[in-house]
């Protein structure tokens, strides 16, 4: 194979039969390998997930992950986060002129890795090349399906009286992102906590039936999710400043660059509404670091309230702008 | 003094913002007032300090380096995120040093490092002129836009409509310059000044102990940031900066020209001088209407009684600097109130 990707790896001829070849078999499965259009799929009775997502990571490598452990692990918890089981995803590139094959090698093959580890297929793909120049090094986009088991419903409203509770500490995703992509060169040892949800969702759905929504926590953090949550149900929500878990570096690092990490990305932690009987119980199928944050009521209507450390509580307003380093 | 009069300016934006943050303003009881100062680097940048680094930025040899805040700070006529998003290459940078570093690898572009804040960033800033010296380094300017705390604080003090019985002083400004300058202060305009940390509690015990002070009379300095705080300072920053920048007047948005308020480099480092190495020159700074970020700055008004605030001053589309600085007090008030 080429050092490099060339214009020749996405103009339909040997190069590209070959670069498709080498992805059939890194991700070989029955409905892959037929190479058809479309991919067949078998589906039960009843209702299906369906999600996509696109991913334009950068760096392309960083603590904890990479973009193509991110572009399966995103899409799984999106569909997850219906209470589905994810099975199939799509994968398609679109990928800069120029690109070294060794780095698309080691993206094949953590995507490879992580789509084992969700059980889940790629069934079909695409690749695009374009000019130098007209993309940032590589684009991933992948689509997934999911099955909803009967009797799950997890919708976008919450109930009055629901209590939030989160599967572990905040804002590790963006910080990593961060420091690797500006090149701060702070020895934060703060690893994106990109992972896989679907197995612990599917232990949540075990645990209980009284969950309304579920998030996961990506773009605009925990303080975005709570916000639209609250919009869409109509109701409000209080959370408790200092039941939010996050772990002491994540916090001096957001710190010491002005950052407030409710607003940071996650990837890997989503949030549970539920019923106040079965906290104990999903909090033990979410996670050891798992913690209740506060609850949903009927005061201050479509807004978040943020009871503070110090006693005083003050509203949680949605993100207006990137945050950006400060100066002192 | 009666209980229905205590006024307490915090003169830096980091503290306006935890303040706004912990809702520490809600906690406090009717007769202690809290007023932001003037103590958000980005706000008080002038207009045309913002306009010369548009124009510079807007150059095709020009690497731009600036810390993040300062992006969207708009000018006369644009912003650097503006120039950025039109092609100019704007960088953001966490230290000064790292723009010596983005000089080092271009050494055929010119990198004009945006120099702006308090006594906490310029003494790093002047290490890097030395680096910079010692190394040789020819492609590498500042715009030096650095202020001084204390000549802001007797100008605040000496205006006869604003009204200020304590001061919650900048703890990490005062890591440099130590207590012993708000001494001296405190004595010639007999007023109370805490120095204290970014934590809602540091800011509850400094805002205790100003008005212990207030209610006895007294006035002078106590230090409540003891673990980062000394009487003397950092001697060996101050020395720094002073062998490489010296005082000057300086003209504060929204206040004025405050003398010997600002800092330029010495003779010895005018090479590294970005003024003038481009010799910018701007047009008189056009100033938006009804913006009162001014009297914001010093105080005499809260970002509510602007006519603008939030209807056409808004975060995504910031009029004056106290809404587009992260830490300004109409950010804060905007973002935190309801």
């Amino acid at each position: 194979m080429d050092k490099r990707i060339t214009l020749a790896h996405g103009n339909g001829g040997r190069r590209m039969h070959e670069l498709v070849e080498y992805f059939r078999g890194k991700f070989s499965n029955n409905m892959l390998n037929e190479l058809a259009d479309a991919a067949e799929i078998s589906v039960k009775k009843g209702k299906i997930a369906f999600s996509t997502d696109s991913y334009v990571v950068k760096p392309l490598f960083f603590p904890g992950g990479d973009i193509g452990k991110l572009a399966v692990c995103g899409t799984v918890n999106d569909v997850s986060m219906k209470g589905a089981r994810p099975l199939y995803l799509s994968l398609a590139f679109i990928i800069e002129e120029g690109f070294e094959f060794s780095l698309l090698e080691k993206i094949a093959q953590s995507i490879r890795n992580t789509a084992l580890a969700c059980s889940v297929k790629i069934v079909t793909g695409d690749i695009k090349v374009v000019e130098k120049g007209a993309a940032d090094k590589i684009y991933i986009n992948t689509a997934g399906i999911g099955v909803i088991e009967k009797n799950i419903s997890v919708g976008t409203r919450a109930r009055i009286g629901d209590y939030i509770i989160i599967n572990g500490g905040i804002a590790e995703h963006g910080m990593a992102i961060l420091n690797a992509r500006e090149k701060l060169s702070f020895k934060s040892g703060i690893k994106s906590d990109c992972a896989h949800l679907n197995f612990i969702v599917q232990k949540c759905m075990k645990a209980s039936r009284s969950i309304s929504v579920m998030r996961d926590l990506t773009r605009g953090g925990l303080a975005t999710a709570l916000s639209e949550i609250a919009q869409a149900s109509n109701l409000g929500i209080e959370i408790c400043e200092s039941d939010i878990p996050i772990k002491p570096r994540v916090k001096n690092f957001c710190n010491v660059l002005g950052f407030d990490p409710l607003y940071v990305a996650n990837e890997g932690k989503f949030i549970c509404f539920v019923a106040k009987k079965d906290i104990p119980r999903l909090k033990r199928a979410m996670s050891i670091e798992s913690a209740v944050i506060g609850n949903v009521t009927k005061r201050h209507k479509r807004k978040v309230y943020l009871k503070t450390r110090v006693g005083s509580s003050r509203i949680l307003p949605v993100l207006e702008e990137d945050q950006l380093p400060r100066i002192c | 003094m009666k209980e229905s009069n205590i006024a307490l300016m915090e003169v830096c934006g980091t503290h306006t913002m935890a303040i706004a943050r912990s809702g520490i303003k809600k906690l406090l009881p009717e007769f202690i007032r809290l007023i932001s100062g003037p103590g958000c680097p980005v706000c008080v940048t002038s207009q045309s300090d913002i306009d010369k680094a548009v124009n510079l930025a807007g150059r095709k040899d020009v690497i731009m380096a600036t810390f993040g805040d300062m992006m969207r700070v708009p000018g006369t006529f644009s912003s650097l995120a503006n120039m950025k998003r039109n092609g100019a290459d704007v960088q953001v940078v966490y230290s000064c040093l790292d723009a010596l570093k983005i000089a080092c690898s271009n050494p055929q572009k010119k990198i004009v490092f945006m120099g702006v804040g308090f006594e906490t960033t310029s003494p790093t800033v002047a290490q890097t002129i030395l680096e910079a010296k010692k190394r040789k380094i020819k492609n590498f300017f500042l715009l030096s836009n650095f202020k001084l705390i204390f000549p802001a604080l007797r100008a605040i003090c000496s205006m006869p409509d604003i009204k200020v019985d304590g001061f919650i002083c900048p703890g990490h400004v005062s890591v440099i310059t130590g207590a012993d300058p708000y001494e001296k202060f405190a004595k010639t305009f007999k007023k109370a000044c805490v120095i204290t940390g970014f934590d809602d509690v540091d800011i509850l015990k400094g805002i205790k102990r100003l008005v212990l002070m207030i209610k006895d009379g007294k006035y002078g300095v106590e230090i409540e940031y003891k673990r980062a705080v000394s009487k003397k300072g950092n001697p060996k920053a101050r020395e720094i900066l002073s062998s490489v920048f010296e005082e000057t007047d300086s003209f504060w948005r929204g206040i004025g020209n405050i003398k010997g308020s600002g800092l330029h480099l010495r003779k010895e480092f005018e090479s590294f001088d970005a003024e003038k190495e481009f010799n910018v020159k701007v047009p008189k700074p056009v100033f938006k209407k009804g913006c009162i970020c001014g009297d914001v700055l010093c105080g005499k008004k809260t970002p509510e009684e602007c006519a603008l605030f939030g209807k056409a001053c808004t975060p995504q589309n910031p009029i004056g600097p106290c809404m587009v600085s992260s830490e300004g007090s109409c950010a804060a008030y905007y973002k935190y109130g309801e």
